[in-house]
């Protein structure tokens, strides 16, 4: 078989191969590789730093009536640790996988852009500064902001949150902001132009097909959010009225604004996650994935229906019930695309060999975990019950199984299947079943308790609470549970640092992978490629260890 | 510290026919879900048993998908969530009555971190504690004073948002007698924790006494002690506040349950404590800490005693 030349890249100058060493060469790079590990790396630290928050917040409220935070302390806790976990560690770290592996998947030599991945990366992490700068800021009102993650006016303006917290949040994720929507519009134009021959958009791996949807979110609703929180800061330092009720403004109107980014920013958060997965199980099973144009049209359902739920947010407003209705039914709508790629993922290991590896336990325990939230989604499409709930312990049970037992476990899955190509070395396997393990009772032991004190009547965002029957034993357990889940990730970077240091060699391909990124060297060159193989299926390296067998020979008898 | 509480705030012990359809609802739901999950959670388990890599395992099958089967599994979900919806229509009608022309009896006004009730018809004014007859149905007007606020009373029924410059209005009843727990449940800055609230569903006769009794004036001071508490009251800019709706109204402070929006039982200790150093008790709240003298918190507090 003939080995392909791949295209000159745009902007291949970049790919001078300056003698840069040591840390200059990392401040500098406009490598895809480069930028991909320290978005990746920068993205952890914030992990930890908001992972701390939590334990903060869950010693506090391990038992009724305790003093250890103040309120205004818990209250920029839990803000920062929203704010945190979405914008600095969910979705730079999928931001940082896609950087690294995209080109590499796709057969190219870097991103379409990439002085742009330089910017987007250093303006993203100067964003997150900014933000966390606002904990220096001294006097009664100051400290980082205290109106939660959506920053509901009139509470986020001035009247209300005097100090100057919410002005950090807004300068920092308007900063963030445009790091991400700069990144979207990178991440797309390379999937759209850069591909190796043969490799069409139906032949690309899902990650990659994913993180083109990914992008696409990005750049619609990412200007959304910039607008919003211009306006917001128009009103509390011009002095307008966007969101001030008694001079005219609405406050409805920000939570118009404000969902309309939210909704499919969890979708922006959620997509890559399923991208990882749909890479991490047909390997782990030895099998093509199942149905590949049903999960990538599903994909493209998926984020279509994203643009018009935002609503569901908004069923405790008060809002005619025809609003809500609309809502309801377009957020039901949206469980039905995510189904199908449910019972693909399950298909998928059937008839298969199915590997325990950890990055497999992570991603089978991801289908259990993700359904979960996903289900407990649709109780939340159901306004009645919604009505109830909403607000509540129960939408804080929700929304972990979406964003930890789903896409956290997702990038921990992904962690321990692109470790090897990423740094030369294998993750240990023993050390990462401990920190699966560990992982999976610590977080099901925190947050699934979680689901009944919301039905108990517990809200959520109070730093503290009444002993109410059960809420006690049930807070504490839950606070247990977060502590099992801290000394987890403890193990994991035991591991990461040991098996950096002294790991297994991996060589190219240790898991018998079949897409491209397998194809060149652990760690890859400069240029990723010399040659790319020949691309004539959705599995390359397959193809090329299988003749007699191709994709393209097996799927034509099959029909 | 407050003492615990008999009743409590569970969406699935409704008292009331909106709460009961919710209820409903909710059970339903959770049973046809929990179905769902069981069966993922099955074929998930017996794949990875029944395809797991040993010695002598067969090679994995390359197969690529079956249309039908996709078909199978976006179609039958797409049905139930169409019977599902129809369920929650139905539940919707119930559990939100419509309001538009009927005069609301009750007007409450959420306030950073308290809840000030009027009660329109007789003109009677309370806070944090709302009495209602068992089996009346009653219309309330939700007005905010400041940030946005949600009244959430889970055995009462469906949680409304209180937002500036958005009036809302919802019926509530209660088909038995009882206290019903709630609070708050939009974030609304230091206090949240403590803007607590509980609904008394009192008999129609029990209710009717404690209406004449909030209607009428209080017995007011007699004692020395009394009178100089309630000259401490009017001296101390106490009265500045609890006149005119930053604080609450303290007519009939003496026959409510708790104090400071459930941060305390209301026990003529606690209100001494309280009254020393309410920081102790709900940081950040708008009631300041006047260090009184031991000797005048408790000539407060026996003139307090007496607004019954």
């Amino acid at each position: 078989m003939k080995e392909v030349a791949i295209p000159e890249a745009l902007g291949a100058e970049s790919f001078e191969l300056e003698a840069r060493t040591g840390w200059l060469s990392w401040v500098t790079s406009v490598d895809h590789k480069q930028l991909g590990i320290m978005y990746m790396l920068g993205a952890f630290i914030f992990f930890l730093v908001a992972g701390v928050l939590a334990l903060l917040m869950r010693v506090q409220l391990a038992v009724p009536y305790n003093h250890f935070l103040s309120p205004q302390a818990f209250n920029q806790f839990f803000t920062m640790h929203g704010t945190t976990m979405i914008f600095l560690v969910v979705v730079p770290m999928l931001v940082g996988f896609a950087t690294y592996m995209v080109p590499l998947m796709i057969g190219a030599r870097d991103m379409a852009f990439p002085r742009l991945n330089a910017l987007s990366f250093w303006v993203q992490i100067f964003g997150g500064l900014m933000l966390y700068f606002s904990f220096a800021t001294s006097g009664i009102n100051g400290g980082a902001p205290a109106a939660g993650w959506f920053a509901y006016a009139p509470l986020s303006e001035t009247a209300y949150s005097y100090g100057p917290g919410v002005n950090y949040w807004i300068l920092g994720l308007l900063g963030i902001g445009v790091g991400t929507l700069t990144a979207g519009i990178n991440l797309m134009a390379t999937i759209i132009s850069m591909r190796a021959p043969g490799m069409s958009l139906r032949r690309v791996p899902l990650f990659v097909w994913m993180t083109l949807i990914t992008g696409f979110l990005i750049v619609v609703v990412m200007p959304i959010l910039n607008a919003g929180l211009v306006m917001l800061l128009a009103d509390r330092l011009l002095n307008a009225h966007f969101f001030r009720a008694d001079t005219g403004g609405s406050a409805v109107l920000w939570q118009h604004v404000f969902w309309a980014f939210g909704h499919p920013e969890v979708y922006i958060m959620v997509l890559p996650a399923f991208g990882i997965i749909s890479e991490v199980i047909p390997v782990f099973s030895g099998k093509p994935i199942y149905g590949y144009d049903f999960v990538a049209a599903s994909t493209v359902a998926i984020a279509f229906l994203s643009l018009t739920v935002w609503g569901h947010h908004m069923f405790a407003v008060g809002l005619d019930n025809a609003f809500n209705l609309f809502f309801a039914i377009s957020s039901m709508a949206i469980a039905v695309p995510t189904g199908v790629k449910i019972f693909n993922w399950t298909a998928t290991m059937y008839q298969g060999r199915v590997r325990f590896t950890t990055a497999m336990l992570f991603a089978i325990s991801f289908i259990l975990m993700f359904t979960i939230g996903g289900l407990s989604g649709v109780a939340f499409a159901v306004v009645p019950i919604d009505w109830q709930l909403t607000d509540s312990y129960f939408v804080v049970a929700h929304f972990h199984y979406v964003l930890f037992g789903g896409t956290t476990f997702a990038i921990f899955a992904g962690a321990y299947y692109w470790f090897p190509k990423i740094t030369g070395r294998m993750l240990d396997e023993r050390w990462g079943k401990v920190h699966f393990w560990l992982t999976f009772i610590g977080f099901n032991m925190t947050f699934m308790i979680q689901h009944v004190l919301g039905m108990l009547g517990m809200p959520r965002r109070v730093f503290t609470y009444p002993a109410l029957p059960g809420w006690e034993a049930m807070n504490m357990i839950s606070t247990i549970g977060a502590f099992v889940l801290a000394f987890a990730v403890l193990i994991f970077m035991i591991n990461f640092v040991i098996s950096l240091r002294s790991g297994k060699i991996a060589g190219d391909n240790p898991w018998d992978a079949w897409t491209l990124e397998w194809a060149t060297t652990s760690l890859p060159p400069a240029e990723n490629f010399t040659r790319v193989p020949p691309i004539r299926g959705r599995r390359p390296l397959w193809d090329i260890a299988h003749p007699d067998r191709t994709d393209e020979m097996m799927t034509r008898v099959a029909g | 510290m407050p003492g615990t509480y008999s009743a409590n705030a569970f969406t699935l012990a409704p008292a009331s026919p909106q709460a009961a359809a919710i209820s409903q609802l909710f059970v339903g739901t959770l049973i046809f879900l929990g179905a769902i999950l069981a069966l993922v959670t099955l074929l998930v388990i017996y794949a990875v048993i029944r395809y797991r890599d040993r010695p002598g395992a067969p090679a994995a099958q390359q197969n690529f998908g079956w249309r039908k089967l996709e078909i199978i599994w976006t179609a039958v979900p797409t049905l139930s969530l169409a019977v599902l919806s129809v369920f929650m229509v139905r539940t919707m009608i119930a559990s939100d009555l419509p309001t538009a022309d009927a005069k609301p009896d009750l007007r409450i006004v959420a306030h950073q971190w308290w809840w000030e009730i009027y009660y329109l018809k007789t003109g009677v004014v309370t806070a944090n504690e709302i009495h209602i007859p068992v089996g009346k149905r009653l219309l309330v007007d939700f007005r905010s004073a400041d940030v946005i606020h949600d009244f959430w009373v889970p055995a009462i029924g469906r949680k409304i948002d209180i937002v500036p410059g958005h009036p809302n209005r919802l019926w509530i009843e209660a088909d038995r007698g009882g206290t019903y727990l709630g609070a708050c449940a939009e974030f609304c800055g230091n206090e949240h924790a403590w803007m607590r609230i509980m609904v008394i569903a009192d008999s129609p006769e029990e209710f009717a006494a404690w209406m004449k009794d909030q209607a009428a004036a209080p017995p007011g001071p007699t004692t020395a002690e009394e009178q100089r508490g309630l000259a401490i009251y009017r001296k101390s800019i106490c009265i500045n506040c609890h006149v005119n709706s930053v604080g609450p109204d303290l007519t009939h402070i003496a026959s409510r349950r708790t104090l400071a929006a459930g941060a305390l039982d209301n026990t003529p200790q606690n209100l001494a404590a309280w009254l020393h150093d309410p920081e102790d008790f709900k940081p950040g709240s708008n009631m300041p800490n006047f260090r009184l003298r031991d000797d005048e918190v408790w000539a407060l507090v026996a003139y307090l005693e007496t607004q019954k």
